[in-house]
């Protein structure tokens, strides 16, 4: 929100490739993601199993599917708070739903429709009538998880159909369980979708400068809505996967979980100003926390105390780079 | 006068009053003194923290913190207590503001001296404070018996027929209508907010103006930390969890433009005012308290979509407006 008098030096000849990768975000997030996961073999016997490996992965994966849509959007200089309270209403539409009966393809399709309607309804608010995204979704964060409080109360919706419990509990091989193998699907795609092709370029253009890409030809408008569709269906995509992991569905759940997206991809690297930031930086940024999270578990540390750790990352690996910078100079 | 009855405060205050009458067309008893003493008391820790975050959005920032510094402050306060029930009130009044103050600051450092976007810092510090809360307490509540008479009884002692957490907001707002209006300080606020490379070149600092802001932000959010935690005679991790957003709310819906530079504390007051008689209101027209998130999410929602709306066909002409007034007198 505040721009800093950044002044861009450009320098008399361009780093080779080799040192630049060197540098970047990515590398750097990548030795600690490796850091984490040595520390965490010593610190605890369990850590290096397979299956307490896969385990930990259902830390991370519902929240960075959101998270890759998030990324394009913050990239494009816009942010989405209310995510979590689309899960929330996804979830309680499709618990409405099976509560008469809806088979799982029904309640897929109820899912994702409803995260599309929601994401829809915050693009239309902030592309449609102009007004600023941080405002609009603190509003239908309210709006869309006070729906769930109003259709649920202090109830809970059971009783979903058996099968419907694969896209949170069950494997495709061994030990790769099925969410696991979707976060990586949607990883290839958001990587292609954001790093090899116009769209992806037309989101950097936009949240680089909004007035010169409308300039130049850009649909701003539409490009932002789309981007809202997607991260509404990513919420719903990840709301599918949560209610069935979980089992049942509670007005409470996936509470917080906005902030948690926003800390995986701040730091994954991508600029909260808009205009820089890539999906690997992201995928890796998952990584790491789950790892942290998962090894503080096995070390008995409860959760509150592991959110101090999120927050000092998410502040440190800004702050660090910015510290060492005024230290240099 | 006619601008001032088209003023955004005018329609917010007659959509307060019609609300107000609405109610009281079935339910007399709402709008009885009495009742409303209790419901404007009701709503004064709301209003405590929307004074401090008014000027922090008036600076281009947001402080997410707050709630968190609030359950923090309230929390070592109620330890403290606990542990020397000796301890007289104004030196805990001290202790609360002095804590609140520094977390406050620890944030307005971090967006000064480092730059980092206050959006990213608040979401940090939101979850390290909380997490502090933990780290101190155990995870364990303290309660009613194990505080002092003395110290749960302050902020419900009545002066003048008023309960003291009443009169603390009232005083507190008055002293933010004069501070905003008519000192040095109040006005860099709007000029930072306004325009921060203008306001570089009068002369304003403007990271400093910001860190002020968040230090004010952060010693109210303590201030009332021990008013809430003496006032319910109960400490815990959660409390106030999520009131974070209740309080952009009340900004919001009282004109407090999240772009910087434009709103009122006039606007802040009704705007939290409207929250808290909406909050109060809903168990005595019979409507259930899970309403509520979702009656405050689709009045954020009106309100920024009407402030968009306004402020659009008045455009910022600031200078012709300067003129008018500057004529007028």
């Amino acid at each position: 929100m505040t721009d800093a008098s950044n002044t861009r030096h450009i320098p008399d000849r361009l780093q080779s490739n080799a040192a630049r990768i060197l540098k970047s975000w990515e590398v750097l997030l990548l030795g600690v993601a490796i850091l984490i996961f040595v520390a965490n073999s010593f610190a605890s016997p369990y850590f290096l199993n397979a299956w307490n490996l896969s385990d930990a992965t259902f830390n991370f994966t519902e929240k960075a599917m959101i998270a890759f849509a998030m990324a394009l959007l913050i990239i494009s200089g816009e942010i989405d708070l209310s995510v979590a309270a689309i899960i929330a209403l996804a979830s309680t539409a499709m618990g409405a739903a099976a509560q008469v009966g809806a088979g799982t393809f029904e309640l897929v399709l109820i899912g994702l429709v409803t995260g599309l309607t929601a994401g829809a309804f915050n693009g239309v608010l902030v592309t449609l009538m102009g007004l600023p995204s941080i405002v609009v979704t603190i509003g239908t964060m309210s709006l869309f998880r006070g729906i769930s409080y109003i259709i649920l109360g202090d109830g809970a919706y059971r009783g979903y159909p058996a099968d419907f419990a694969f896209f949170g509990q069950g494997y495709v091989w061994w030990v790769l369980s099925f969410e696991f193998v979707l976060f990586a699907v949607l990883a290839v795609i958001y990587y292609v979708v954001l790093h090899r092709t116009n769209f992806g370029r037309t989101v950097y253009t936009i949240g680089n400068n909004a007035t010169a890409a409308s300039f130049s030809g850009i649909r701003v408008a539409r490009v932002k809505f789309i981007l809202f569709l997607l991260t509404g269906l990513m919420a719903g995509v990840a709301a599918i996967c949560l209610t069935s992991r979980l089992g049942s569905t509670r007005p409470s759940i996936a509470f917080g979980w906005e902030l948690e997206v926003v800390t995986m991809v701040v730091l994954g690297g991508v600029s909260i100003l808009g205009g820089s930031g890539s999906i690997p930086g992201v995928v890796i940024a998952a990584f790491v926390m789950g790892l942290v999270t998962f090894g503080l578990g096995l070390l008995n540390v409860p959760g509150i105390v592991m959110s101090i750790f999120i927050g000092l990352m998410l502040i440190g690996v800004i702050a660090l780079p910015r510290l060492w910078a005024k230290w240099r100079a | 006068m006619m601008t001032f009855l088209k003023s955004r405060e005018a329609i917010l205050a007659g959509a307060i009053i019609v609300l107000l009458a609405l109610i009281a067309s079935r339910f007399p008893g709402f709008i009885a003194p009495a009742n409303l003493v209790r419901v404007f008391t009701d709503t004064s820790p709301l209003l405590l923290l929307a004074l401090g975050q008014t000027v922090v959005i008036l600076t281009r920032c947001i402080d997410l913190s707050v709630a968190a510094n609030l359950a923090l402050t309230g929390m070592v306060c109620a330890m403290l207590n606990a542990a020397m029930p000796g301890v007289p009130v104004f030196v805990i009044l001290a202790v609360a503001i002095g804590l609140g103050a520094i977390m406050g600051a620890f944030n307005g450092i971090l967006v000064w001296k480092l730059a980092i976007p206050p959006i990213v810092v608040t979401l940090g510090t939101m979850t390290i404070y909380r997490g502090i809360i933990f780290l101190i307490s155990n995870g364990e509540w303290v309660n009613a018996h194990e505080m002092s008479a003395a110290f749960t009884g302050f902020p419900r002692a009545s002066v003048l027929g008023l309960p003291v957490l009443a009169w603390f907001a009232m005083v507190m707002a008055g002293i933010f209508i004069l501070m905003i209006a008519r000192t040095p300080l109040g006005r860099s606020f709007y000029a930072v907010g306004g325009n921060p490379h203008a306001a570089v070149y009068t002369g304003v600092d403007v990271g400093k103006t910001q860190f002020w802001a968040f230090v004010i932000s952060g010693a109210l959010a303590g201030l009332t930390g021990y008013l809430w935690v003496a006032r319910y005679a109960v400490a815990y991790v959660d409390i106030a969890g999520g009131f974070e957003l209740e309080v952009v709310a009340a900004c919001v819906i009282g004109g407090i433009s999240i772009a910087g530079g434009a709103g009122t504390i006039l606007g802040t007051i009704l705007g939290a005012l409207f929250l808290g008689i909406v909050k109060n209101a809903l168990p005595v027209v019979d409507i259930s308290p899970f309403w509520q998130m979702a009656i405050s999410g689709a009045a954020i929602i009106t309100a920024v979509a009407f402030n968009a709306r306004s402020a659009k066909a008045k455009g910022r002409i600031i200078l012709r407006r300067a003129q008018a007034q500057g004529a007028q007198a």
